[in-house]
Order: structure tokens, then sequence, then C-alpha cells
């Protein structure tokens, strides 16, 4: 079976600031009850993006004009809490393909990876340069309603991410950096393969070292 | 070469190093349960696979399972249906399952380590987070996703890197009605929630050793909340006697092999840590959180902070890498004022007095039977404050059953409480056990997310000792004034 495959990826930014966003709010537990992998974007972030009655909170960043977009940015330490892969399939379904954050949590991380989903790891410096730059545009938005054009200019700033260079680019500053991620996972996201494609290919070595561990004890 | 005991138990479970990438870990033992094992059962028949060990695991159901009548068939239907999957799947492979209402059914980590399936030297995954608790009794063990456990299943492998490795040493003794929950709460608030990302974690010091078994559990349980893979403590003979004689405890000339192999899973004199900590254990409250992550908790006597920078007091530490918390502090103001909002607080204001709601007792933190025996010393000739609604559910059948050998049942009842069936249960609200929106909630638990425990809900995490003050007084209290 295979992950969809990753190489350039460029996109509007959905930018989500708050710091150590947990996976019970990427994906509340009463969601979890089905037993397929497909269907959970409808819920993603569910408790902020719908009140009680199940009517969308304007303000909420997928509830604007500002959601469109396949890369997310949010604060430190993204995905923490819950080992729940239903967290990193609800943002594959909605159609997010990469994660922007300057820090990670390690579950979370290894779920997005298994999934085709990039968690990129940026310094606090460049994520807030990101989050900066959207109220510039917010701003210039406001001058040109204000002149009465009718520019509808995106207030979200686009990502370039290129994973073959393990680069990241902000495309109105021009700022670049590089992010890190180990040869072996790279390699699998660029071909699009699994782990457990590779695990198989090692079924031999995995029964050599079963047969070693019982004779050794 | 000096090595911990983390080095030791991952260099014997290498089956092959990839260059500049993960290895090849073998997994000695599986945990499965209803909710995070469909999807991979599924896509090893999309793959046309089999379970290449089907001896190694073991399977449960525990998060959605209802806590009263478990007798009767499961009404709502999205419980029902994973919980009949697990059944189907684990029959079709061969795989050990307790059943709801078999004696040995019960929360995954409370059953593992309670029938000795998790034993020492292991390697241990589960699609769960707090698998951190098997560290206890002396395993490398951690929380892994659903491809994670197609992997297991059709290997008994895992791609992981090897992380980080931090020490925590804990010495002194606890003051009286201090426990294991206050102690890691009192840690997981001076780190941060993300404090231990990258890191496994080695619990050392005098206190750790002079913690029970099932006080050691809550305490690795917990060290997922700091963002660890996971947390061990080296095994001694506390946890080999706790061992001997369980259901799938090695026996007779076995069981003498393993405790000799057992004996040396300790770190080496002068083995290297990337980061190291050391806490004095006289300095430990009884504590609570009154935010909405673990990482907020402040000593019950104490008034919510008025940023998070005020409740930094450093710790000892030699580190290489800088405390994430210390780096974030400066920009957290607008993720903190959200967080009193949800719950309803103003800095500053204390915390004890603050009335409570619902109780909740149990979860694989502290839903074994020394927690149900705290609870009781505190309830034991009260009664139960009339406007409390209280939860407790024991964490396995055994537990269940320990509880009424004990006559802590009877106590309990006494003071007005009911006893629930074992499973998650509040922890995560995926059964009935919902708190209600802006309902406030002490919890022995282990997360206090917005929404954690029901949307709105409000969730005060605390021990056991503070959970039966608030059930028979109605309110948070300083537990210290309540012991026998």
């Amino acid at each position: 079976m295979s992950i969809p495959k990753f190489t350039i990826l460029e996109s509007a930014a959905v930018l989500m600031p708050a710091q150590n966003i947990d996976t019970d709010q990427i994906i509340p537990a009463r969601f979890l009850k089905t037993t397929s992998r497909e269907g959970f974007g409808e819920n993603l972030f569910y408790d902020w993006r719908y009140n009680n009655n199940g009517e969308p909170i304007k303000e909420f960043v997928l509830n604007t004009p500002q959601g469109r977009g396949t890369i997310l940015v949010a604060g430190h330490n993204f995905g923490c809490g819950s080992s729940r892969e239903h967290a990193a399939w609800a943002l594959a379904d909605y159609g997010f393909r990469a994660v922007v954050s300057s820090f990670f949590a390690d579950i979370f991380r290894n779920n997005a990876l298994n999934n085709g989903v990039l968690p990129v790891q940026v310094s606090e410096q460049f994520l807030q340069q990101i989050f900066k730059n959207s109220a510039l545009n917010t701003n210039k938005k406001e001058l040109n309603n204000n002149l009465n054009t009718n520019n509808s200019l995106i207030n979200n700033p686009i990502l370039k991410i290129d994973l073959m260079k393990k680069e990241i680019l902000n495309v109105a500053t021009g700022q670049k950096e590089n992010f890190e991620i180990n040869s072996y996972k790279q390699e699998c996201l660029i071909k699009g393969q699994d782990d457990i494609d590779y695990l198989i290919s090692n079924l031999d070595e995995i029964e050599k070292y079963e047969q070693y561990k019982t004779s050794s004890y | 070469m000096a090595k911990t005991i983390f080095d030791k138990i991952w260099d014997s479970h290498i089956v092959k190093n990839i260059p500049e990438g993960p290895s090849i870990l073998y997994i000695d033992r599986h945990f499965i349960h209803e909710v995070t094992s469909p999807q991979a059962f599924s896509g090893l028949e999309k793959r046309g696979l089999k379970v290449l060990r089907p001896k190694q695991t073991f399977a449960t159901c525990d998060h959605n399972v209802p806590t009263l009548n478990q007798d009767k068939p499961i009404e709502e239907p999205t419980s029902r249906i994973p919980i009949e999957k697990l059944a189907q799947n684990t029959r079709k492979h061969k795989i050990k399952y307790f059943p709801l209402g078999h004696p040995s059914n019960g929360v995954v980590h409370i059953i593992g380590p309670e029938l000795g399936i998790t034993q020492c030297g292991m390697t241990i995954v589960c699609g769960d987070s707090h698998t951190s608790t098997h560290g206890a009794l002396g395993n490398i063990a951690f929380g892994i996703g659903t491809s994670e456990v197609e992997m297991v299943l059709a290997t008994q492998t895992l791609m992981q890197s090897k992380p980080l490795q931090m020490l925590i040493e804990v010495n002194g003794k606890l003051q009286k009605g201090v426990c294991a929950k206050d102690l890691i709460l009192h840690i997981i608030s001076k780190m941060g929630t993300s404090g231990g990302t990258g890191y496994f974690i080695e619990f050392a010091g005098s206190t750790i050793e002079n913690l029970s078994i099932e006080e050691r559990m809550t305490v690795c349980n917990m060290s997922i909340e700091m963002g660890a893979r996971g947390g061990l403590i080296a095994p001694d003979k506390k946890t080999f006697d706790y061992l001997e004689g369980l259901f799938y405890s090695p026996k007779k000339e076995e069981w003498d092999r393993s405790v000799k192999k057992w004996s040396e899973l300790k770190s080496d004199l002068g083995a290297k840590y990337n980061a190291v900590y050391s806490i004095n254990a006289c300095e430990i409250e009884p504590m609570v959180t009154y935010g909405t992550n673990p990482g907020m908790g402040i000593p019950v006597t104490s008034k919510i902070p008025l940023s998070l920078t005020d409740n930094d007091s450093p710790i000892n530490k030699s580190s290489t890498k800088k405390s994430s918390k210390i780096e974030q502090s400066n920009n957290e103001t607008p993720s903190y004022i959200k967080a009193l909002k949800y719950m309803g607080f103003m800095p500053g204001m204390p915390i004890a007095g603050l009335s409570i709601d619902y109780v909740f007792l149990g979860s694989c933190t502290n839903g074994r039977v020394e927690d149900f025996r705290a609870f009781a010393s505190i309830v034991q000739g009260r009664k139960k404050d009339p406007n409390i609604i209280a939860w407790l559910v024991p964490g396995s059948k055994k537990v269940e059953k320990e509880i009424e050998e004990e006559g802590i049942g009877h106590i309990l009842r006494e003071a007005g409480f009911e006893i629930r069936q074992p499973g998650c249960s509040a922890c995560l609200g995926m059964n009935e056990d919902k708190i209600p929106a802006n309902k406030y909630a002490v919890s022995t638990s282990n997360r206090n997310f917005e929404g954690r425990q029901g949307p709105g809900a409000r969730t005060i995490l605390a021990g056991p000792l503070i959970a039966a003050v608030a059930a028979i007084t109605g309110k948070i209290n300083d537990p210290r004034e309540f012991l026998p």
C-alpha cells in the first residue's frame, strides 16, 4: 500500500497561532468510533469550528476564506497528547499535506509521516515571521478596501516546501530555512512508500533475530 | 562503555540499523484495544498479510465500554461496533482477547502488569499514548499510531529512531498526604508539556525507589504529558516480588533465570544522559491543575498564577538542551488567557475552596487498588457531599474484585458511593461518562485538555486524596487536613 507522494508543495498557509494544540482539539475522542480511516476531515477541530448547536463559528480560521490552503501553520508543540492517528487522518482528509510549526510532539510526527502529511519544523523566528506577514497583509487589505479597489488580496502568506532540498520558503519575504527529516523518511515520502513495505522486505532478518534471541536466553 | 538501562534494552532489540535512518526495533509485547486497531486489521487484509506472532499481542476492550450493566448488550451502535470488530479480528488472527466481563478484562495499561504480560527489559507498544505506564517495571514502553499497530501485527517490529535520554532524579521523603500523582504533576509543572519531547526519561533516586510498583506506574504513565516518548524505572526486588506468580510471569527455572537477567537492568555508573534534572521530594505539595494542559499545575494551597512565567521556579538541571518551557514562556500569554477563560478562573484566585460538581476516580493513571485504598482512607466514616456526582471506576475486573475482598467496597458504599464497572470511562468520555459543559470535575486521570472529558467540561487533575476530599466536601481542599 502506498502513501501520497510528496515532492514540492506551494500553497497559501492556513494560520493557527495557538500553542500546544493537542490531538483532542484536532479530533475530539467522541469522533473516533468509526472503523475506517476516511471521513475524519469533517470533524477536524470540531469543538473550535462549531458551536453547541453545530453551527460554524464564523471567526474560526477554517470557516473563513483564509481557511483554504494545504499547509497548516501552527504554534509551538503541535499534536501533543493522545497517540490517535485519527488526528493525522483528519488533517489529511481535510486536505492538508503539510504542517509547519516550531515544535512537534513525537507520536504525532510519526503518525503524520506515515500518512504522507509532512511535519516541517522551523525556527520560532521563521514561524513568527509567517504570522506577522499575515497581519501585514490584513492591514494592506484594509487599506485596499478603504480605497475601494476591487483587489481580492489573500491574507495568507504563500509557502513553498521542497522536500528534495529539505527547504521551506516564505514567498512574500524570500526568507528560507532548511528543515530536518531523516533520509529514509525523505525517500519514503518522495516515492510514496510506507514502512510496512520496507519491514516486510526484512522478514528474513527479523526471523534471524528471533532465533538468535531464543538461543541466547 | 557505560550504558543506561535504556541503552541496554534498546540495543538488545535492534534487528537492523539503517544508515542515516531509523532502526528496525523488535517488539516483545503488543497490546491492542477497540479504538486504534480496526483500521490496522483492515490494512493487513488489504495487503493480504497475516499476523506474524499472534502470541505476542494481547487485546482488551476499554475505551468505549459502558461502566454500568456490562452484562447487557451495548446499546449505542458506535460503541458496540468497534468492540465487535475487535472480537472478530482477534478470533480470526488467533490473538488472546479479554472481552467485556472476562475476569482479566480492564484498562489495557492496568491489565498488562497485573497479569504479568508486562515483565522487565521488554519492548512494549500499544496504540495508546499512556503505554508509558509499563516502563514502571523496567521496560521501553511507548504509544504508537494505527499505522504502527499494523506494522507490529505484520512484522513484530517498528521503524524507530533512538530518542535522547533524560534522567530525572528524585531524592528525599514525600510529605504525608503527598502521593505519586502529586510528584508527577509537580515534575510536569516544572518541565512544561513539551519539556520531555524527543526524550525517553529514566526516573531514579531514593524517592522513586521507595515508591510501590503501582505508584511507579502513576509516575511513568504521565511521563508522556511532558512530551516524553516514555518513562522507565530500573526494576528491583519490589518489581520481582510484584511479578512473581502472576498468570503470565515465567515459572520455576525460567523465573530464576529471568530474575537473574532482569537484575542486570540498571544504568551503569558514568552512563551518559542528554539531560539530567534533580528534584527534592520534600518540597512537593499536594497538586492540582488549573488550566487546560497537564503542565498547568500548582500546589493546592496556592493561587492561580498571574502568568505562566510566574509559576516558573527553576529546577536543578544540567542539560545539553534548553528547556522548551523557558523558551516559549514569553509568548504564551494568549494561550494562557484562553485556558483560564475556558476554566472560568481569574489569575490570582486561590484554588482551594472552589466548588466542584463531579469527581472521577479511575483511569490508567489512578485506577488501581492502592488508589481506591487512598480514596477510602479519607471517606471512611464520612458521607459523600449530596451535590457531588462521583464516578468511581476500577481499572480492571481484578481491581474490582480486590476492592470487595479488602472491604473497600463496603466503606465506599457506607459513605454513599457507588462503584462502577471497569473501563477508561470519564478519562476521555468515549462512553456515556461525560462531564457536562462548564461543570467542574476533580479527576484522577491524566489530561485536562479542552473538551477531553466532554465538550466544555472543566477538568482539574489531582490525586485520589484530593478527589476524596472533593467528594465529601464538594470543594477543592488540602487533603492533609483530612488524613486519618
